[in-house]
């Protein structure tokens, strides 16, 4: 048994001695006194160790003290003037969820009067040639050359109602591998992406053909469903669709890259 | 039932109530064809009124609109119960529905926080994110005055009852008193709250005229009553552990303010010792209203524009009001929470309340007594606007619309339409009787944040995050 365990065991026989609290806090109470005659006895690297452990100390104590001290002073934090102000109603509530409700006042400015929409790519090229469509869709394979049933290898976006034709007439088959429902749109303006839901393709620039079929391809031209960004009409309705343009190879890629038409 | 007696011939045993449950003369049989025209004239007569005044009919908090014995007819209604019908008082004037934007201001860099138009409904001021406060010529329909001098944003402002000073407070913490007429400040900035300012009102003109004393609510968990004249603060309301969010000296003298920290004190105002505390809320309380709050706004002004010459003459007008107003009943107070719910109070009569009042899905962030005291209006982020009975605190109507929470409300001087400000960029006006939109007010380019309708009834206002002020006209 461990020489230290005996007092342990006795203490828990017999209890503590009936001075030893009173000997305890004596002996606490004569430690800074006999800490700061070390100090000053201390003499050579021994000396000098102990001042920088005792600054140590009582640096680490004065900033704990500072720490939970009231401050007198006012801070000058509070003082500057934020950009976007909000009434004192507004003021104690969590924006957190702000950051993804886009700002109305940058979504409205409108460019009406200049089109449509316009677009970031390169104009959306005329040619609809079936020609080039067919290209485009990749035969099974050489020894069916002859086959009228077409599969796309295109990503494509297929809605939600969609049911297949019977295999019969089922002439473009779209492979659910490569079909996508959300889309990641970014607002140009206030630079932040979001993963939305696609409602409908609105037009391909390859032609008729593809915006019918729901390819996406780069600079198609998607209609994306904003209504979780809070956008709002002048008039007070919930936006809740809106057009976007693919910006990237889908079909490359693995995922839908678009920038929203504002 | 009804085949067997002749319809011409037939009575209804009717009561005629006050609100307060009070009866008029004993139960009386009126003829089955009476009316709400007839009742009137009954009305009238019975309590002597020398002018004609207009009422409005209810029974079982359903207004009556065709004869009483139509109505008993549709309702099954016994013939021999006593019919208990309340009669309200309705304002004698009529104020028209604003239908079109007349005027939009610009001005402020930031968005507009605060609106109000002066109790005399001449002068109109506007705070904003800017630090400015502007006074607006409501004439031309420009800006009149900047006052610059606030540090930081100005959230709230309101005008003294006698239109003579305005004071504004910013989120710097700091009050400022400025003279209306010339849009100067007047004196030093008032400081002593230690952030910002969440709520001011002024104290009524019947108690005190002319206009010395306002209380001012804090995010510190102070509120402060200050004097205009001795520019500084009389008595530090301290008591409440976190924000004072809401704060209004009551028609009797006593000032109510709602915390963050759930409860509602009463303050009495020469010392400023707490009277009382209102317990009930299970989260932050937002807003408060008063049943006389409308008359104590307007002080003694009222339809008819008229001007008083000295402070003497206003008190007696304004306590003459505030009487006529308040009736023989308890002030009454509505207090809307985070925890989604209103509570109705009657602080003079007992701490516990009166009516809890549930319904809404999100939290109220505005409670309005209409300006005569029948209706409570509460606005919540659930985007509905909802009408309650303002002495029962039963429901009564929910106004949906809104595709946005609903910031702001305010009511019309006749309490017969209610505006309401929303995040979803519209004003909607809303009639009382049928219960439907009366108007919708799109334009605002954002978030609608303060709105304010005249007292005279002939403009409304509006500020958001758009920037620009907006004036709405009949």
């Amino acid at each position: 048994m461990p020489q230290g365990d005996y007092i342990e065991l006795h203490r828990k026989r017999y209890g503590y001695r009936p001075d030893h609290f009173e000997r305890k806090r004596k002996k606490e109470a004569r430690l800074v006194h006999k800490r700061s005659e070390t100090a000053q006895k201390a003499l050579g690297i021994k000396g000098k160790m102990f001042a920088k452990k005792r600054y140590a100390e009582k640096a680490l104590m004065k900033k704990t003290l500072a720490m939970h001290e009231e401050s007198s002073t006012r801070r000058k934090v509070d003082d500057d003037v934020h950009e976007g102000a909000v009434p004192a109603y507004l003021l104690d509530r969590d924006n957190t969820t702000r950051a993804k409700i886009l700002n109305n006042t940058i979504k409205q400015k409108r460019k009406e009067k200049a089109g449509k929409w316009e677009v970031p790519l390169p104009k959306v090229r005329p040619v609809a040639e079936d020609e080039r469509c067919l290209k485009f869709l990749d035969l099974e394979n050489a020894r069916v050359t002859k086959q009228w049933k077409r599969m796309v290898t295109k990503a494509t976006f297929v809605g939600p109602g969609f049911t297949r034709k019977p295999p019969k007439y089922e002439r473009f088959i779209r492979p659910s591998g490569l079909r996508f429902t959300k889309a990641h749109v970014t607002h140009p303006e206030l630079k932040c992406t979001f993963n939305l839901e696609i409602i409908g393709v609105k037009k391909n620039p390859n032609g008729q053909m593809y915006t019918s079929l729901g390819v996406l391809t780069k600079g198609t031209i998607i209609e994306v469903n904003v209504s979780e960004l809070g956008l709002v009409t002048p008039a007070g309705k919930v936006v809740w669709g809106k057009y976007a343009q693919v910006t990237n190879n889908p079909e490359n890629d693995g995922c839908v890259n678009a920038v929203l038409l504002v | 039932m009804t085949m067997e007696v002749e319809p011409e011939g037939k009575n209804v045993m009717c009561l005629l109530t006050d609100p307060e449950g009070t009866p008029l003369g004993n139960s009386v049989y009126l003829p089955q064809n009476t009316g709400p025209q007839h009742l009137q004239q009954i009305v009238n007569q019975l309590l002597n009124n020398e002018d004609k005044l207009p009422y409005a009919f209810y029974i079982s908090d359903q207004e009556l609109l065709e004869s009483l014995g139509k109505y008993s007819e549709k309702n099954k209604i016994s013939v021999e119960k006593v019919l208990k019908i309340v009669y309200q008082p309705q304002a004698i004037f009529r104020i028209r529905p604003v239908h079109r934007c007349s005027a939009t201001i610009a001005g402020h860099n930031e968005a507009v926080l605060s609106v109000a138009f002066s109790p005399d409904g001449r002068q109109l001021a506007s705070g904003s994110g800017d630090t400015t406060v502007r006074l607006w010529d409501l004439g031309t329909q420009t800006p009149l005055y900047t006052c610059t001098g606030h540090k930081n944003w100005v959230l709230c402002i309101a005008w003294s009852p006698d239109g003579k000073h305005l004071v504004s407070g910013s989120k710097a913490g700091e009050l400022q008193c400025w003279d209306p007429q010339t849009g100067k400040p007047s004196g030093n900035p008032l400081i002593g709250h230690k952030k910002w300012i969440t709520g001011i009102s002024w104290e009524p003109v019947h108690l005190n005229s002319p206009c010395r004393r306002f209380v001012s609510a804090s995010k510190d968990g102070d509120a402060r009553i200050w004097d205009v004249t001795l520019r500084k603060s009389v008595i530090c309301l301290s008591g409440h552990t976190l924000a004072v969010t809401c704060v209004k000296w009551g028609g009797d003298g006593v000032i109510y303010t709602g915390s963050q920290d759930c409860t509602i004190k009463v303050w009495e105002t020469t010392q400023g010792k707490l009277i009382r505390e209102l317990k009930g809320h299970g989260h932050w309380v937002n807003s408060l209203a008063l049943s006389t709050e409308y008359v104590l706004r307007t002080g003694a002004f009222d339809h008819t524009c008229k001007q008083y010459s000295s402070p003497e003459e206003m008190k007696k007008v304004a306590l003459e009001r505030y009487n006529k107003m308040k009736g023989n009943a308890p002030e009454r107070l509505v207090s809307g929470s985070d925890d989604f719910t209103m509570f109705l109070w009657e602080p003079f009569v007992s701490k516990h309340p009166k009516t809890r009042m549930t319904g809404h899905q999100q939290l109220v962030n505005h409670v309005y007594f209409s300006p005569d005291g029948q209706w409570i209006a509460s606005a919540s982020f659930d985007r509905s606007v909802k009408l309650w009975n303002g002495t029962t605190g039963k429901f009564v109507a929910a106004f949906r619309g809104h595709v946005g929470p609903v910031y702001q409300i305010s009511w019309s001087a006749d309490s017969r339409l209610l505006l309401s400000g929303s995040k979803d960029s519209t004003l909607k006006v809303w009639d009382i009787r049928t219960r439907k939109l009366k108007q919708d007010l799109p334009g605002h380019a954002d978030e609608v944040y303060a709105v304010d309708w005249s007292p005279d009834g002939e403009k409304v206002v509006s500020g958001g995050k758009d920037r620009v002020l907006k004036l709405w006209m009949g």
